[in-house]
């Protein structure tokens, strides 16, 4: 095993967005012949990692070390010159141009004329499937290649530019195992040729089968750099999470109510699979997972903003018309989106429109907006919610994210809704509106809202939810009362792994 | 920047503006530009393009467009005749024609909204369409013969003042929708649509059937304008009002409307409309040629384009600034 110099060391590396700092003060080495893996929850700064090492993002302080020199990457095409290639979970593919092409692109073979030499473009190809052992026509056009095959030509296109560090940033996530199998025999060949390889995966069975060494990384800061052989799934899933909660908001308690939401048996293919649970007036029901779960696909389809296959959504005992956000406002819904720049706010239109976005309609006079009735409404709810703002014709763009997803909450909460539910309400805002938002859904719930919450944040979910519910590749998991539930069983059930400590 | 300051320092303030200063210089430089009879011209070559900016300027402002317009004005006009010479009245021939405007504007709105067709591509097609059923219908020739009575209220004036009949038309129009426009919950959605479809479906607004129906009413305000074309110059013609879809565009833009939607207001608009044909008749009294009054349509309508993003990239950086400070007085 190679203790030799590392290819690429990764040297007390931090990077912030605005308040948020996504990486703080991580190492780690790459060595040639080895895979490693980088594990971590959701938001514990992998895909910071893998984009300061892709050439997208540039670290605030700490180096990057490329056989033991320090490198500066001002563009992807920085980091590729450095031999540094990477594969995303969906490749990014010319779908019209053919397999060889794609290949080449960038540095295409030329002709003495300085024509494009295709018939050493394709060569080429074929030579590398060759190499990698795969069954892929040069030829063919990009477009209907299953997204496994898509990645192979990603790996083919990476060898062609000799990148002798490969970055996989969860490639299986949309595999069949054999697909996978496939994946992992031309990585391990690629790793025997001296090859270093970065994966990032949820999937522990995968990184054992796959991986000599993992570095397990928390909320932006490294936890850990051991050989993958010394180390217990459950020792991995322990240092991922175990965090301090005391900083949290609880939820208070609160008898819960009449039965409000019943959702039963909903389906959308290949999407979400047989969901079924209930939510109590007085309630706060977390749904967790993995990204990529359908949680959020989940809630979109209850109020209406997706349509579903199969199944039904009642709300006090009727039946909610599917595919119809109108309908489930009018019957008492309200969505806070995961998106707030593309769902929840329309950026360039002022606060106050925003705010009364939904209930323009309550407002009116003989049909008509008369001048003050919006914009006493609008200041009624960001008062309430005390949102800091300038004035309320400014646009909803000019705040910031703490402060926007206020006016989001404003918006929701202005229509009077009996089931709230919200996608991610804190992310990416500051600690000190963080503990705002779960004062604010403590006390709705105290009121006899129900509330669903969906959150990647898993101190959020345990400190807040009287009930979690934990998706799995489109399916519930688990679920958990306040009392069972703790870091690792949330994380168990999120990942598929039996409890068993 | 105060309120006031902000409101001075919009396109459409300016452009209405700008509009009063162009009336005022050439009724005092232009031979006859401010005479009573050339003010009744003036209101009747506005006419059709105000009144086809009225629904155009709702739809721009959703982020469509709609470029069959003077083709289905075309294909009124032609059926108007065919109508006239098959003996129906005059007093059935209006609302029919009005109707079938609307049908062509609801093909338009299923092709759009129905099929999730691009609204640009929909329409071109259905601009050679609509023109093209126009001639099978009269083919080359034209029907004049139409009843004085009708012809004569449409260009004639109230009272034989210098008022023509019709702007009480365009007053009423413009009126019913500038009040849905910018005081009804239907007018804000119209903008969320054009900024933020995602954005507006998701808070409740019903995107593809609220684009439907302003293909639907445009289509019935161009059955409206055939009809009126056609008593105006008391002519059905199969090429009535050819290339007048650029001249609403225009004017459209020209008043403010964001070609990318979600932003622009009526009065703008308006203004859009009058500045441009004030242009162009002043310019026609100065005897330049028919012709090359179709330069002054095109430059306005690359500048109205091309002005509004220079401004907008100035307050901008303006704006990122303030969005900057706002961010760290958060972090504070």
């Amino acid at each position: 095993m190679a203790e030799a110099p590392a290819l690429l060391e990764v040297h007390d590396v931090s990077k912030s967005f605005g308040a948020v700092a996504a990486v703080q003060g991580v190492s780690f080495p790459l060595y040639g012949g080895e895979a490693h893996a980088l594990v971590g929850e959701n938001g514990a700064g992998k895909s910071t990692i893998v984009k300061m090492l892709a050439g997208v993002h540039r670290p605030d302080t700490g180096t990057l070390r490329v056989d033991g020199g320090d490198v500066v990457f001002a563009s992807p095409g920085d980091a590729k010159s450095h031999g540094i290639a990477v594969i995303y979970q969906e490749p990014t593919l010319f779908p019209d141009l053919s397999v060889a092409e794609n290949i080449a692109m960038g540095n295409q073979p030329l002709t003495r004329l300085k024509q494009i030499d295709r018939k050493a473009m394709t060569g080429n190809a074929a030579r590398l499937f060759q190499r990698l052992g795969v069954h892929i026509d040069p030829a063919r056009p990009a477009r209907g290649l299953s997204i496994a095959d898509q990645q192979l030509v990603e790996i083919a296109k990476a060898l062609s530019s000799e990148a002798r560090i490969l970055i996989m940033d969860e490639p299986t996530a949309a595999l069949s195992a054999v697909e996978v199998e496939r994946l992992f025999s031309v990585v391990r060949s690629l790793r025997d040729e001296g090859a270093a390889i970065m994966f990032i995966s949820h999937r522990f069975e995968e990184i054992t089968a796959l991986c000599e060494r993992v570095t397990i990384m928390r909320d932006g800061k490294h936890v850990a750099t051991e050989m993958v052989a010394d180390l217990s799934v459950d020792d991995m899933i322990r240092r991922m999470v175990g965090r301090d909660l005391s900083a949290l908001f609880p939820k208070q308690d609160v008898p819960p109510g009449e039965v409000l939401l019943e959702v039963e048996g909903l389906s959308r293919e290949g999407v979400f699979r047989d969901i079924s649970f209930s939510v109590r007036a007085g309630e706060i029901v977390a749904l967790a997972g993995l990204v990529g779960a359908g949680r959020s696909e989940v809630m979109q389809a209850v109020f209406g903003v997706d349509a579903y296959d199969k199944g039904s959504v009642r709300f006090r005992g009727r039946k909610l018309k599917p595919g119809s956000p109108r309908a489930a406002m009018a019957a008492g819904l309200a969505l806070v989106p995961e998106d707030r720049r593309q769902q929840g706010l329309v950026m360039e239109l002022s606060i106050e429109r925003n705010v009364t976005l939904p209930r323009a309609r309550k407002l009116t006079r003989l049909g008509l907006l008369f001048g003050g009735s919006e914009r006493r409404a609008a200041a009624t709810w960001t008062q309430k919610l005390q949102t800091k703002l300038g004035r309320l014709s400014d646009a909803v763009g000019t705040l910031s994210g703490g402060n926007q997803q206020k006016v989001v909450l404003a918006k929701w909460l202005a229509t009077g809704p009996q089931l709230l539910i919200v996608d991610e309400p804190t992310r990416g805002i500051d600690v000190g509106t963080k503990a705002e938002v779960h004062r604010l859904m403590s006390s709705l719930a105290a009121d006899g809202l129900a509330v669903v919450m969906v959150s990647s944040e898993l101190p959020e979910v345990l400190g807040m939810a009287d009930r979690i519910l934990v998706l799995r590749e489109g399916r519930i998991a688990a679920e958990l009362t306040r009392d069972e539930a703790t870091e690792e069983s949330v994380m168990y059930a999120a990942m598929g792994q039996e409890v068993s400590a | 920047m105060s309120e006031l300051r902000r409101r001075l320092a919009s396109w459409d303030t300016a452009i209405i503006g700008l509009t009063v200063i162009v009336l005022f210089v050439a009724s005092f430089s232009v031979d006859n530009f401010g005479t009573s009879r050339n003010f009744t011209f003036m209101v009747l070559d506005l006419l059709p393009i105000i009144l086809v900016a009225l629904p155009m300027t709702f739809i721009i402002v959703t982020g469509e467009i709609d470029l069959s317009v003077a083709s289905i004005l075309g294909l009124t006009s032609s059926l108007m005749g065919w109508f006239w010479n098959h003996g129906l009245t005059i007093e059935s021939i209006i609302p029919l024609c009005i109707v079938i405007g609307a049908v062509a504007g609801l093909i338009n709105g299923f092709l759009i909204t129905g099929l999730g067709l691009p609204s640009l591509a929909v329409t071109i097609g259905t601009l050679a369409l609509y023109r093209g059923l126009a001639f099978v219908v009269l083919g080359d020739g034209a029907v004049a013969d139409f009843p004085f009575s009708y012809t004569n209220w449409v260009t004639g004036t109230i009272g034989g003042g210098p008022v023509p009949n019709v702007l009480i038309l365009i007053v009423v129009l413009a009126l019913i929708f500038g009040v849905i426009l910018h005081a009804t919950p239907y007018g804000r959605s119209l903008y969320a649509i054009g900024a933020n479809a995602q954005a507006a479906h998701f808070s409740g607004i019903r995107v593809a059937r609220t684009k439907f129906w302003l293909y639907v009413a445009s289509g019935a305000v161009c059955g409206l304008v055939g009809v009126l074309w056609t008593l105006r110059y008391s002519s059905a013609r199969a090429d009535n009002g050819s290339g007048l879809e650029l001249a609403v565009v225009a004017a459209v833009l020209l008043g403010g409307v964001s070609i990318f939607g979600g932003k622009g207001s009526l009065p703008g608009v308006l203004a859009g409309v009058v500045l441009l044909t004030a242009l162009q008749n002043a310019l026609r009294l100065e005897d330049v040629s028919g012709q090359a009054l179709n330069i002054v349509t095109g430059v306005l309508l690359v500048l109205s384009v091309l002005l509004p993003n220079i401004v907008n990239g100035i307050r901008g950086s303006w704006q990122r600034r303030k969005v900057r400070q706002a961010a760290a007085l958060e972090v504070r």
